[in-house]
């Protein structure tokens, strides 16, 4: 039984809050200004002095690792790469605790500010009147370049344009909640605020559960219903779409893993297309109607054709469409015209005049220098108030006070009275202090708190919780992800115990049985394909350089065993069987840079570095356990370029790490993929590298004139994986014709040839489409032209050759199969995957 | 005076386009003193769909997608106008330029809310002190409004060389104030930013020239193709058009397919291919009297 009163437990309370410093000059969220513990943080504080502190430490780790299991990360922009480096999410294990009637209060006025906002919204896209009537200055909708005019005169399903919203809130000294910014375009983070509570409640499940948490699964199922009946004349079985920018978002991952949770299919804008003004998902087999698109895609580069030209994320004709009434968009476009902190001001009056009420939570003061008065302010106090960009104020933060100089104010108030709405100065927020995890006991932290609503017929709700964000310091207010800050579990008490809900499983009702999952965009189709051709790749040219490395002694560098010749041709270095010079200039270092040189096309780097890339991509699509398999891989081969110390021992130790690690993927892949079309392109994908390598490398085999010494019939067996096979059937010297059967012919054996074209048969009898036409589509005849040559073979002719097998039927076969393999790749590509490249015909000039 | 108007615009592709949505501004808006008797629009290969509607700045765009994989397209908009020729105003008789700025300035008087939009910088045009200096001098203190716009009009065209190859579609206005080259597209930009950027309205203007001038006169610039020309905002008079590229004021020679802040709101035709490799396009305007 969990007690209901809070015993004073001395010793264990000194452990974890004593040198708590309450820091006179800010609110604290669980101590009064005397000092004392606030009851709504009572039973939580109770609940982990029981853990005690060591627990405690431990309970943080494995908040830590499940992160990590979960892959909750973050991309971290830096300036040379746009791509980013992914940073795991921080979650302080300690969250903040709300009190049940502050929270109703919170509630009461965000709702109130989420429908003003609707409503001037609708009144900028619609009629204007506000504008007419000077209520809100006309610079603020037409200067701003989030007023997005193709949109005006769209009216979204019920009139509602803010479909979902998020505010940043801060609690300043006197305990007074203020909004510093509005989130109306596309609000990120809720995701995080879901695994923040997913690692959260699971470290610490004692405190969830005696605290009578609300839970945030509610939200989130209404989410779903409220998006479900934005479907305007489909009813019945909506689809809704995550639309996401792709992987380089800073956020991927969290939209990835909301898509996820909200059981939606997370797509690009290129796997949406719109045909006679409705938008339709690029499938394998064909195209698949959409209702709903619920976005993360920045307003004005949701639609190529009439808004930013030169966007690559969005879908073209897609206003059409929307104007059509065939799709609805979440939020709907335009929505970022009040995100500008300029708004703020109008807010108390605009209140008055469109609800009739007195606005319930205040803005953080703000002068935008459009009003000649509020201008004044500004230039009269240049160095006390921090003067930014008034649209497009994408970074919400409190910065440090930038220091200027006398002539950077001038030249700024210059630049101010030259265009004076383009600027706007905010008065800096000083942040509430929460407990917060440290490594001797809980201290204070500056925290704010975001918190999210969405529209539920014609009213709003809001999540019972939120994302707080931890400042990386006691004295810093920087709470930007970007720079080192964390975040935590926000948990709003409830006064009645809380029924327990999940998304996982549908609420009542039957389930309906599926054997297929949704169908495949193309585009995923496309990675898994390469990401199958890159795993064999890594695995062939980790195979090569294996045998390269075990070979390759200073005694033998000059090209004096024959077997090295073929792998050295194969990996592409000079081998140089008739021009021992050429041989002996390929070192060891030339070896290692085809495993380290991340620039070096083929590169077992450049490879693993693609396979993480292709894995980032499909990462909604894939196990984590796949994602760490390759990941790992990634990480063990982006070593340093410094490899002086390393001998050819460590190589073949790495490369055998390699090997497992891509025998661990394809087992992944074997076992734990259902036979989808993703599991199928992938393993087609691997079958044509394998029979592009094998064939590579039997081609220069068979021309190297020592084709018959055992010693390359050796390292024949070794790269083709068949070593053991070979032994286990003839016990005799490797000889041509036996060797050359067991990795062309022989059906059982799976790396041999005819094997991988058996399976690509098989995998293309499977393929949508493929079964309808009468003749054989172009890949199939290709497949078809090579299983029938490499069948008609007889490999025991090789015996009878003493020297020029290259020339022999079986040399020439391989040398066709070769060529013939990136034939079928094409084949299939322009079958399957052929959303080529969009691109804008621009117009021809006026003159 | 009637004009029939041929706008034919063609387009080549190196690779097959397999979808292809269009956006087209070629059919001249209604106006007062402006008549459209007659409007077609022939696009091959024939679109899927095809929807004609006002656009925000209320021009006349047609949507049009074509499913089919092509390799050229065609667009041949014919037009048959009747212009009313317009007695150009006093322009010494226009208000000082200050008392229109004052207009503009906050709070914003409510006559002016409408032409408000046109003050602002626009996605390919922003203002700046350098276009401020560049304008001054055309600008003493309490000249009528049109008088010096009349002259900033006559210095564009005295200090800007027209030059077909100097610039393109997407030269930026800096570069125009560098080279002192363009065409008439980059003039109408300069004369719109240096107004905005004195804090006036300013709009641009697109559409077409006769193309045989009349019996004694030299004829335009510009017209074997589409034109542009701007117009600025002045209190009692509305929009007034000038035309930097040929110093005039037009009169019944400028025929007007549509208005917007820059170009980029009325560029003829836009569009999103699917495939298509590079593309050359030629478009070609022929004018004549009826």
């Amino acid at each position: 039984m969990s007690q209901t009163t809070v015993e004073p437990q001395r010793p264990p309370l000194i452990d974890l809050l004593a040198g708590y410093p309450r820091e006179r000059d800010f609110f604290d969220e669980a101590f009064s200004t005397g000092a004392e513990l606030l009851p709504h943080y009572a039973r939580f504080v109770e609940a982990i002095q029981k853990l005690g502190a060591a627990e405690l430490k431990r309970r943080r780790e494995s908040c830590r690792r499940l992160l990590h299991e979960q892959g909750i990360t973050y991309n971290i922009h830096g300036e040379t790469n746009a791509r980013g480096v992914e940073q795991p999410w921080q979650v302080d294990p300690i969250p903040l605790v709300i009190a049940p009637e502050e929270w109703r209060s919170l509630e009461a006025a965000l709702i109130q500010r989420a429908t003003l906002i609707n409503a001037i919204l609708a009144d900028c896209y619609g009629p204007r009147e506000l504008i007419r009537s000077r209520r809100l200055p006309p610079a603020l909708v037409f200067a701003q370049p989030d007023f997005l005019r193709p949109c005006h005169g769209i009216r979204p399903p019920h009139d509602t344009y803010l479909h979902f919203y998020a505010a940043d809130l801060a609690r300043s000294p006197d305990g007074q909640w203020w909004v510093i910014s509005d989130r109306t375009q596309v609000p990120t983070g809720a995701g995080y605020a879901l695994a923040n509570r997913l690692v959260t409640s699971r470290a610490l499940p004692e405190a969830f559960r005696s605290c009578q948490v609300h839970r945030l699964a509610g939200f989130f199922r209404d989410m779903q219903t409220s998006l479900a009946r934005l479907a305007l004349r489909q009813a019945d079985n909506p689809r809704v779409v995550f639309l996401t920018p792709g992987p380089y978002s800073e956020t991927y991952c969290e939209q990835s893993y909301l898509a996820r949770y909200l059981g939606y299919m997370l797509v690009e804008g290129q796997d949406l297309t719109v045909r006679d003004d409705r938008v339709y998902l690029k499938t394998l087999s064909g195209l698949e109607p959409v209702h709903v698109i619920f976005r993360r895609v920045d307003d004005d580069f949701c639609d190529p054709l009439e808004l930013r030209n030169d966007s690559i994320l969005g879908v073209p004709g897609l206003l059409e469409a929307l104007r059509a009434g065939n799709v609805a968009v979440a939020n709907a476009l335009g929505t970022g015209l009040l995100q500008s902190p300029a708004v703020m001001a109008f807010l108390p009056g605009l209140c008055q005049h469109l609800l009739g009420e007195e606005l319930k939570i205040p803005s953080v003061a703000t002068w935008w220098c459009g009003q000649r008065s509020a201008r004044q302010h500004v230039l009269e106090n240049l160095d006390r108030l921090p003067v930014r960009p008034a649209f497009r104020w994408d970074a919400p933060e409190p910065e440090p006070l930038p220091e200027l100089s006398a002539a950077q104010r001038e030249a700024l108030a210059r630049r101010i009275e030259f265009q004076p709405h383009l600027f706007a100065a905010q008065e800096q927020v000083e942040l509430s202090t929460a407990p917060s995890w440290g490594p001797d006991g809980l201290r204070p932290r500056p925290v704010a708190l975001r918190v999210y609503l969405v529209a539920m017929d014609g009213a709003y709700k809001a999540m019972a919780g939120g994302l707080t964000r931890v400042a990386a310091a006691s004295g810093l207010h920087t709470l930007s992800m970007q720079h080192g800050g964390a975040s935590k579990d926000t948990w709003v008490l409830s006064q009645e115990p809380v029924e327990a809900l999940t998304l996982l499983t549908a609420p009542g009702g039957g389930i309906e049985l599926r054997r297929v999952g949704n169908n495949l965009p193309s585009r995923l189709a496309d990675n898994f394909f390469w990401l199958g051709r890159y795993a064999e790749r890594a695995d062939a040219t980790a195979r090569l350089l294996r045998g390269a490395f075990s070979r390759f002694t200073p005694e033998n560098t000059a090209g004096a065993l024959p077997p090295l010749s073929p792998i050295l041709q194969t990996l592409k270095l000079p081998a140089g069987e008739e021009d021992s010079v050429a041989a002996a200039s390929v070192s060891e270092s030339d070896l290692w840079a085809v495993v380290f040189d991340p620039d070096r096309p083929g590169s077992l780097r450049a490879t693993a570095d693609e396979l993480q890339r292709l894995a980032m991509f499909l990462r909604e699509r894939t196990s984590n356990d796949l994602w760490h398999v390759l990941s790992t891989l990634a990480e063990r081969l982006a070593m340093p370029a410094g490899t002086l110390g390393l001998l050819a021992g460590d190589a073949v130790g790495l490369l055998n790490q390699t090997l497992l690690s891509l025998a661990a993927f394809r087992g992944l892949a074997r076992e734990n993929m259902t036979r989808a079309h993703g599991w199928r392109f992938l393993d087609m994908g691997q079958r044509i590298e394998r029979s592009i390598h094998l064939c590579a490398f039997l081609d220069h085999a068979l021309g190297s004139p020592d084709a018959d010494n055992p010693s390359v019939l050796e390292a024949v067996l070794e790269v083709a994986d068949s070593s053991i096979t070979y032994r286990g059937r003839y016990n005799l010297l490797p000889n041509l014709g036996t060797v050359y059967d067991l990795v062309l012919l022989d059906d059982t054996n799976p790396r041999s040839l005819l094997f991988q074209l058996n399976q690509l048969v098989k995998h293309f009898e499977r393929l949508p489409g493929e079964r309808e036409n009468a003749l054989p589509s172009p890949g199939q005849r290709v497949l078809l032209e090579c299983l029938t040559a490499l069948r008609l073979l007889d490999p025991r002719d090789l015996n009878r050759l003493q020297s020029g097998w290259q020339e022999s039927d079986v040399g020439k076969v391989i040398q066709q199969i070769r060529l013939q393999m990136p034939r079928l790749s094409d084949a299939i590509a322009a079958s399957y995957f052929a959303h080529s490249t969009i691109s804008r015909a621009g117009g021809s000039a006026d003159l | 005076m009637t004009f029939d108007v041929v706008h034919r615009t063609l387009y080549r592709y190196s690779q097959p386009v397999t979808v292809s949505q269009h956006a087209a501004r070629v059919e001249p808006r209604a106006l007062a003193g402006q008549i459209v008797a007659d409007f077609s629009l022939r696009i091959e290969p024939a679109p899927t769909l095809r929807k004609t509607r006002d656009d925000y700045f209320g021009n006349r765009v047609c949507f049009f997608s074509i499913h089919e994989v092509h390799s050229r397209l065609e667009i041949v908009a014919r037009s048959r106008l009747t212009i009313a020729a317009v007695t150009p105003p006093v322009l010494s008789l226009s208000p000082p330029w200050e008392k229109v700025v004052e207009l503009f300035s906050d709070p914003v008087s409510p006559e002016v809310v409408e032409p408000y939009e046109f003050v602002f910088d626009s996605p390919l045009l922003r203002a700046s002190e350098t276009l401020a200096a560049y304008a001054q001098p055309s600008f003493p203190a309490g000249t009528p409004l049109l008088s010096a716009v009349l002259d900033l009009n006559r210095r564009i065209h005295a200090d800007f060389k027209y030059d077909r190859v100097a610039t393109t579609v997407a030269t930026p206005l800096e570069e125009v104030m560098e080279k002192r080259r363009g065409v008439c597209q980059d003039f109408a930009h300069l004369a719109i930013a240096c107004l905005r950027s004195l804090g006036l309205a300013a709009r641009y203007v697109s559409g077409y020239l006769r193309t045989r001038p009349p019996e004694g006169k030299p004829r335009l610039v510009g017209a074997d193709a589409s034109h542009a020309w701007f117009s600025v905002f002045c209190p009692e008079l509305g929009w007034v058009d000038f035309d930097p590229t040929n110093n005039l004021l037009p009169e019944s020679d400028h025929l007007t397919l549509g208005f917007g802040r820059d170009f980029g709101d009325v560029s003829p035709i836009s569009g999103i291919l699917t495939g298509g490799g590079k593309h050359d396009v030629k478009a070609a305007v022929t004018v004549s009297v009826l």
